[in-house]
Order: C-alpha cells, then structure tokens, then sequence
C-alpha cells in the first residue's frame, strides 16, 4: 500500500536523509534527491485511495518529512531544507510497510474521507478516545488503519485512527490524547 | 496581594479591584475555528450537557459551567481549546488577516498563536517562537490537537532573532505576548504573587523591551506590533513601549475593544510617557469578571 518504489533513480545519487532539517517533499518520485523520501504524489495518491479524500483537498498544502519517514503538512511558507522545530502538523508516517495517518490529521481532514471510515456508537466511542482496544465483528471493509468516527450533534466526526485485524479495532490515539470521557 | 497595594491611585474602585483579585475564575476556552464554527462547537457541548454562556465582546469565547473542561468531546476534538477571557483579547486586536506572515515572539504554549492562526483561516504564515524549550513542546501539542497547518515552530531567543532561515525577511504583523510579572493571573494562580520584587520588575522589564524592540524591526513598515502583559506594573508595560517609541520607528495607535477598560497611563512613579498611551487598554479583573491585562497596538513607521 502506498510505497514509492517505482522511482527509476539510482540510490547512489541521492543524499542522506537529515533528521534535524524539514525537507520539502519532491512532486514526484522521478525528482526525488533524498534516499528514501516518498513523493508528494504518493501522499497524496495514498490518502485518495486508502479514504477517498479529494486530492485537491491538499491543494494549497506542501508536505515536508524531517527524520525517516515522517511527514508533515504545512500551509504556510518556508524554504527546503529548513532547521526550525515544527512545521505545521505531523500528518503520516510512511517507512513502515503499511502507512499510517496520525490522530491529529484525520481530526482535521478526515472528514472528507469516504472509505474506510468505521461508525462507532456512543460507548464505542468512549473507549476509543480512552486508548482501549474492542472487537468489532461488524466491519466488513478492509482490514489495517481506519478513521474511527463517530456521531457527534447529527453530524459523523472522526475521532483517530484505528488499527483493524482479526475482528478487534485497536485504538491509536497517542498516550498524550487519550481520555475519560 | 500586598504588592497590589501600589495600584491603588490608578485603579478606580480599588476596592472592588482587590475584592476580585480575591476570587477564584471559571473556566473559560475559545472555540478553534480551524476544526469546528461557533455553532458545531456549540452543539457539540450541548450534546455532552456542559453548559455555557458566549462572551458579549466575542462570539468565540465561551465561559463553561464544568469544572472539567478538559474532559468534553468538544474539547477532545479540539473544537474549544481552554483559553482565558482576556486571554483572547490580543491576538484579535492584532487582527491578521489569511496570507499574510506573522511573528507570534513567545509563542508558547500556544493559546494565542493557535487563535492568529485560526483568524487567519489557517492561511498564511505564524512562526511561533519561544526561547524555552520544554514549554515548546506544548506548543507543538497544541498546535496539533487545533490542527493549526499554518504555524512554524522556532525555538529561539526573540531579542535578537534571525530571519535567514525563512524565504521572506520582515512580517507583516508581530505579537509580543510578553513574560512578565503575572500579576493579572491571580484568580488563576493564588500564588502569583509571591516571589513579587521590584528587583524583578527591572529584570523582566529589560528583557521586554528588548523584545518589543526586535519585534518593530522585524515588522514591515505600516505593519502592525502587538505588545501585551497579563500585568499591571507600569514598569512592564507603559515603559516599556515609551522605550520603543524612544527607540525603533513606530507610533501607538487606537483600537476596539467592546470589553470594559482604562486607558494606558502616561504618568507613574515620576515618569511621564507619550501621551498617546492612553490609547492603550488596560483590563482589571473587576470591570468584566476576568483576569487582569494590558494592551497596546503599535504601527510601525519606517
Ligand atoms: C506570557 S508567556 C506566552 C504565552 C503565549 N503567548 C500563549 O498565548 O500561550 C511568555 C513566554 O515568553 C517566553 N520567553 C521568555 N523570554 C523570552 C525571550 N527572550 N525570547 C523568546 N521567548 C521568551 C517564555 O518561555 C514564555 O513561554
């Protein structure tokens, strides 16, 4: 799912990934200059497949990745590579074989997602947003990262990601966001 | 509170002033328009049965009847974000609008840089600075529970920042939420006061000015700089941009504020400042149930 392996280029060209500087991601995979670093293409190709998000919902965004596999959205201006501590939010990780979007992002564009979003009821939700783990024999989609949403005033609001396998939904959100509600 | 005793000749019905400083706040948070308007926040609360009222002088600020704001699914959602009344008051005196690139000094932890953000529509540029470390990482936090895309974190000293790292070289807007005294954060924090000197008046007041300083040269001309406190001291305040006045190219100018306020001072202790300090807003936590605040918009000039 989601990996840029395509690209024709010869690693021995491409320079070594900086964990202290924000690199702007490449167009696509043919101009990549940094080993290993996924294209913006590929992000945004992975989020219409994967959940059905609208590729022009990312329009007016540039993605950076910082450390391996990291990768950041940002709204604003900044020139590659920069050294600074954060630049917009933190939205996927991608050097593991299955990408995963972060909590935080999909709160704040998972809304447009139209796959692989599962429904959770009111209890069900609780226990996501406390961290817990539950089974859900219901989903019939695919398996792996999910939106977990739920119903909130009569409209569906995403609350994380989910990890789905074997009937159970594993809670992602980080230890930091987790709580009773 | 015996260090307030000095405010007494500059603050109308001290005693009503004192008798608030004596009072613990409610619960207030401002509703992040990043991930939900006014009324989807609304409604979400009402959903989870916490009561609130909305602020007179801004529809986003709510003050909440729970004592766990903290534990709402509004607030999980990151729909409101816990944030003091008066708080709330700079950034939209610094009224940024979407596009443009703004210098949020001491950004952290973020209530304010988050709320330049959202008033931008989360379009355009916030570098949110801050020289310490540790409270950077609620900054981060928060930035991302808001989903603020448009913030550029920076962990640096703003007396004398540098702008080479970015691809443009002036902002077009500046906020110098200061550190300070705290003095106004009272009802928030019994113990404020209590490592109160004028020995630490000097000390603070010098690192402001040398903010505010750096903040009207970092600032395009005919921008706009921002200088706020949640103190009283003169020493923190008035002086100090009677030092940037002094100094860099930049005048006070007016300002809305639809919450009740004394004008900025422009006499204390034997000083006298420019007279256009009055245009200042100083906010005592008497006037409209709050915590205390102090305000001054400035223009830049060259
Ligand atoms: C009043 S707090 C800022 C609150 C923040 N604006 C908000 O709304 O969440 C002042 C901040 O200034 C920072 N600070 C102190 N001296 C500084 C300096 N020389 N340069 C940059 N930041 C500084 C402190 O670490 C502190 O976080």
């Amino acid at each position: 799912m989601g990996n840029d392996a395509s690209g024709g280029e010869s690693d021995a060209d491409l320079t070594q990934n900086d964990g202290q500087r924000f690199g702007r991601l490449p167009a696509t995979a043919d101009e990549r200059t940094v080993e290993g670093r996924v294209s913006r293409e590929a992000v945004v190709d992975y989020f219409a497949d994967r959940f059905g998000i609208p590729p022009e919902t990312f329009d007016e965004y540039t993605f950076w990745e910082k450390g391996a596999g990291k990768i950041w959205i940002y709204a604003g201006s900044a020139p590659s590579p920069i050294a600074i501590e954060a630049i917009g939010m933190t939205c996927l990780r991608t050097r593991q074989e299955h990408w995963k979007p972060t909590t935080d992002f999909v709160q704040r564009f998972g809304r447009e997602a139209e796959e692989c979003v599962i429904e959770l009821e009111p209890e069900e939700g609780r226990a996501f947003a406390a961290g817990e783990d539950q089974e859900l024999e219901r989903w019939e989609g695919d398996w792996g990262y999910l939106i977990a949403a739920h119903d909130i005033a009569g409209e569906l609001e995403p609350i994380g990601v989910g990890l789905y396998v074997h009937g159970e939904l594993r809670s992602m959100v980080p230890k930091g966001r987790q709580r009773e509600l | 509170m015996e260090p307030l005793e000095r405010y007494r000749p500059i603050v109308d019905d001290f005693e009503a002033f004192l008798a608030a400083c004596e009072r613990s706040l409610g619960n207030a948070v401002r509703v992040n328009t990043i991930k939900a308007s006014v009324d989807r926040a609304t409604a979400a609360l009402k959903a989870d049965g916490v009561g609130y009222e909305e602020a007179d002088w801004n529809p986003r600020v709510l003050r909440l009847e729970t004592d766990s704001p903290g534990s709402t699914w509004a607030s999980f959602h990151g729909f409101t974000h816990g944030q003091e009344e008066v708080s709330a008051v700079p950034a939209t005196v610094l009224d940024p609008e979407p596009g443009e690139r703004v210098w949020d000094c001491c950004a952290a932890p973020g209530g304010k840089a988050t709320q330049l953000a959202a008033l931008m529509d989360d379009r355009g540029t916030v570098v949110a600075n801050d020289s310490n470390l540790g409270r950077i990482s609620a900054l981060r936090f928060n930035a991302e529970r808001l989903g603020a895309t448009s913030l550029a974190v920076t962990n640096d000293d703003a007396r004398n920042y540098s702008l080479e790292r970015f691809d443009f070289d002036e902002f077009d807007r500046s906020l110098v939420d200061a550190p300070c005294s705290c003095e106004g954060t009272i009802r928030k924090n019994p113990d404020a006061l209590d490592g109160w000197s004028e020995g630490y008046l000097d000390e603070v007041s010098g690192i402001q000015k040398g903010i505010l300083g750096r903040a009207v040269q970092a600032t395009r001309e005919g921008g706009t700089v921002v200088y706020s406190t949640c103190t009283f001291a003169p020493e923190e305040n008035e002086a100090v941009v009677q030092h940037a006045l002094n100094k860099e190219d930049c005048r006070v100018v007016d300002f809305d504020l639809d919450l009740e306020h004394s004008p900025g001072l422009t006499e204390w202790d034997g000083q006298e400042y420019d007279e256009r300090l009055e245009r200042a807003a100083r906010i005592y936590p008497h006037q409209n149930d709050t915590g205390g605040f102090f305000v001054a918009k400035l223009e830049v000039t060259a």
